[in-house]
C-alpha cells in the first residue's frame, strides 16, 4: 500500500539571487511500513523534499499525496510526527513538558498524557529526566528528546531530518538500533535524513539517493537486507555492496556537473 | 554583588565630592551680599561689581567667607548635607512632630514627601498598568493583523515624538476640566509614555519564536490560540520585563510631568513649588525621593523578572 507518492514534484524558490531549483522530477513511491533514507550532499533538497512531503513547504509542481490526502491535510489530520535538523526543544519547557506540547495541542487528557510522556521517555532511554530543563542536557539527550516528542502522539508517519547528525559514533550506534527496534515494533513508515552512508544502508528499506543544483533523485536503491539487523551486519558483503552502491551513485551525482 | 559595592562608594564619595566644589562658586555671590549685609568686608565691595565679577575671581578673593556657601538658606546649590536635611526634616520630622503629621493628625502631612511621593506613586502605578496592558494588547494587534502592523505602528512612533512637557499641560488642562480626577488625568500622562516601550518590546519578543519553533506547531496543526500561548508569549517573556523596566520608569516621569502645571501634591508639584519660592533643597529633596522610587520600582520589576523566569526553568 502506498502512503507517499510524488509524481514528477518541481520546487523553485525564489530568492533575490534569481530561482533557486529545489527539487526537480522528482518521482517516488513510499509504502506503509518502509524506511527510506535520503542520502545526498549538503544543498541537494532533501531538507526540501521531507517538508514537502510534511506540507510545510508548496511544491511548484507536480503531485504528491499522503496517505491519500494533499500534504496539507495529511499535516491537518496529523499524520505524521517530524523530528527537525536541530532539537529545538522549548526552553520554557521541561523534558516532560516538551514531549507533552502536541499532546496538549491535540487534547489528550491528562492521565493519557502522563503515561504517554512515561512511555516515550523510556523508549529514548530518557526516563528520570522528565522534571530537567533542555540546558540540564547534552545535546544527544536533548535530540533524543526531540524524537520522543514526535513519537508521543504516535502517528503512523515518522518524517526525520538528520536526527543524529550531531551525536558521536557510539551514541548514534545505539539509537540507530533503538530506531529501528521502535519502526520493527510499531511498524511505522519512515523518511529519515542522513550524510551517512553506514546509517543509511544500516537503517533503510530503500535508499534514496540525492544529488544538487537542481536537487533531483539520481538513484533509488532496495535493500536486500533482513529486517533483523544486529549491529555487526555492517561487516556482511551484503552491507558492504549496498554501501558501495550507494557511495557510486552519491559520486555519479558529483560527476555529472 | 558584593565585588560591585567598592567601586560603587568611590564613585559616590567622587560624586559628593565635586558637589560640595561646586557648591563654593555657585553661592559665592548670595552668601558675600549676605556677609556684607551683616557688616563684614568683601571683596569687591560694591554689589555692582560684584555681579559683573567672575565667580571664581570671587571664591578666591573671598576666601574667609566661603564658609557660609556650604550652610546658606538661600543657595542656588544646596550642599548634600543641606538636603539630606532638608529630606530627615520633610519626611520623619514633618510625619513624626508636625501638626499634619501622621503622629498627631492620623494621616501624612501634606507638607511631607511621604504624602507627595505616595501621590505620585499613585499615578505612577495606575499609569504603569494601564500603559502596559496597552503596550502588550497592541503589540499582540500589530504581531497578528497586517493592517495593525502597517497602521498603529507609526502613529506609535509618532506619539512619542511629540515632546512630552508640552504636551503634558494641554493634557491635565483638558482632563481637569472634563471632571477626571487628577489620580486618572495623570495617570493617562503616564500610560502615554511607558505604553510605547512595551510595544516596541513585546512585537519583537511575540516574534522571537524561529521558523522551526513555528514548523513544529504547524506540524502539529496547532490553533492560532495555541501557537500564542505555548510559544509566541513564553518566548516574549524576556522581551517584555526588559520593556516593562523601561516602561515604569517612563511611568514615573509622566506622573511628575503631569504634576507639574497643577499645584496639586506629588513629587512634580513640590519640584516646581519650590523652583517659585527658591526653595531649592526642597527641590533636590523631591528629585532624590524621585530617584529612589524609580530605583525602587526597576528593582521591583527585576525581581518579578527573575522570579517568573525562575518559574520558567531559566538558569539564574
Ligand atoms: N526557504 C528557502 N528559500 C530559498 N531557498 C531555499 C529555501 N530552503 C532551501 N533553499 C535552497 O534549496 C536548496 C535545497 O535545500 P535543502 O535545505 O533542502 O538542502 P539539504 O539537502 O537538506 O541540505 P543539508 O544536507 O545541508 O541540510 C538549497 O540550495 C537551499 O539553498
Ligand atoms: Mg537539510
Amino acid at each position: 500500500m502506498t502512503v507517499i507518492s510524488a509524481t514528477s514534484l518541481d520546487l523553485t524558490f525564489q530568492t533575490n539571487d534569481g530561482p533557486v531549483h529545489a527539487l526537480k522530477d522528482v518521482n517516488l513511491e513510499i509504502g506503509k511500513g518502509e524506511f527510506v533514507s535520503f542520502i545526498g550532499p549538503s544543498g541537494c533538497g532533501k531538507t526540501t523534499f521531507l517538508r514537502c512531503i510534511a506540507g510545510l513547504e508548496a511544491p511548484t509542481g507536480g503531485e504528491i499525496s499522503v496517505n491519500g490526502m494533499t500534504p496539507d491535510e495529511a499535516r491537518k489530520a496529523r499524520a505524521y510526527g517530524y523530528v527537525f535538523q536541530a532539537a529545538g526543544l522549548y526552553p520554557w519547557r521541561t523534558i516532560g513538558g516538551n514531549i507533552r506540547l502536541p499532546l496538549e495541542i491535540m487534547g489528550f487528557t491528562k492521565a493519557e498524557q502522563a503515561e504517554r510522556v512515561a512511555k516515550t521517555l523510556e523508549m529514548v532511554d530518557l526516563a528520570g529526566f522528565e522534571k530537567k530543563y533542555p540546558w540540564q542536557l547534552s545535546g544527544g539527550m536533548q535530540q533524543r528528546a526531540s524524537i520522543a516528542r514526535a513519537l508521543a502522539f504516535d502517528a503512523d508517519i515518522l518524517l526525520m531530518d538528520e536526527p543524529f547528525g550531531a551525536l558521536d559514533e557510539i551514541v548514534r550506534d545505539h539509537l540507530n538500533e533503538q530506531l529501528l527496534a521502535l519502526w520493527a515494533r510499531t511498524e511505522k513508515t519512515i523518511g529519515f535524513v542522513t550524510h551517512s552512508i553506514p546509517e543509511a544502508v544500516y537503517l533503510s528499506t530503500k535508499i534514496v539517493v540525492m544529488s544538487p543544483r537542481p536537487g533531483r533523485i539520481t538513484d533509488v536503491i532496495d535493500s536486500t537486507l533482513p529486517k533483523e539487523r544486529p549491529l555487526d551486519i555492517r561487516d556482511s558483503p551484503e552491507f558492504i555492496e549496498i554501501a558501495h552502491r550507494v557511495r557510486d551513485g552519491l559520486r555519479a551525482g558529483h560527476i555529472d556537473e | 554583588m558584593k565585588g560591585s559595592v567598592g567601586p560603587i562608594v568611590v564613585i559616590l564619595a567622587a560624586l559628593i565630592a565635586l558637589w560640595y566644589a561646586a557648591a563654593v562658586p555657585m553661592n559665592v555671590k548670595e552668601v558675600l551680599t549676605q556677609a556684607e549685609r551683616d557688616g563684614a568686608v568683601v571683596q569687591p565691595a560694591s554689589a555692582a561689581e560684584r555681579r559683573d565679577a567672575g565667580r571664581w575671581a570671587l571664591v578666591f578673593g573671598n576666601l574667609e567667607h566661603l564658609g557660609a556657601t556650604w550652610s546658606s538658606e538661600r543657595s542656588r546649590l544646596p550642599a548634600p548635607h543641606q538636603v539630606v536635611m532638608e529630606l530627615w526634616d520633610s519626611t520623619w520630622v514633618e510625619e513624626t512632630t508636625g501638626r499634619r503629621g501622621i503622629v498627631r493628625s492620623g494621616s501624612f502631612s501634606n507638607r511631607s514627601l511621604v504624602y507627595h511621593g505616595g501621590v505620585t506613586l499613585g499615578a505612577t502605578a495606575l499609569g504603569f498598568v494601564i500603559g502596559a496592558l496597552a503596550g502588550v494588547l497592541l503589540a499582540v494587534g500589530i504581531v497578528y493583523s497586517r493592517v495593525m502592523d502597517m497602521s498603529v505602528m507609526p502613529w506609535a512612533i509618532i506619539s512619542q515624538t511629540i515632546p512630552i512637557v508640552a504636551l503634558a499641560p494641554m493634557m491635565i488642562v483638558v482632563l481637569y476640566s472634563v471632571g477626571l480626577p487628577g489620580l486618572f488625568a495623570k495617570a493617562v500622562i503616564s500610560a502615554y509614555l511607558s505604553f510605547f516601550p512595551v510595544v516596541v518590546g513585546m512585537v519583537k519578543g511575540l516574534r522571537a519564536p524561529d521558523h522551526m519553533q513555528l514548523d513544529l506547531m504547524r506540524t502539529y496543526n496547532a490553533s492560532k490560540s495555541d501557537t500564542f500561548w505555548k510559544l509566541r508569549l513564553p518566548a516574549s517573556v524576556p522581551y517584555l520585563f526588559a520593556s516593562l523596566k523601561i516602561g515604569i520608569a517612563a511611568s514615573l516621569v509622566g506622573a511628575i510631568v503631569g504634576e507639574l502645571p497643577v499645584q496639586r501634591g506629588g513629587l512634580g508639584a513640590r519640584m516646581l513649588g519650590g523652583s517659585y519660592y527658591g526653595q531649592t533643597e526642597q527641590i533636590w529633596a523631591a528629585l532624590f525621593v524621585a530617584a529612589l522610587m524609580a530605583a525602587l520600582l526597576v528593582w521591583f520589576i527585576g525581581w518579578l523578572e527573575r522570579r517568573t523566569l525562575n518559574a520558567m526553568g531559566v538558569p539564574s
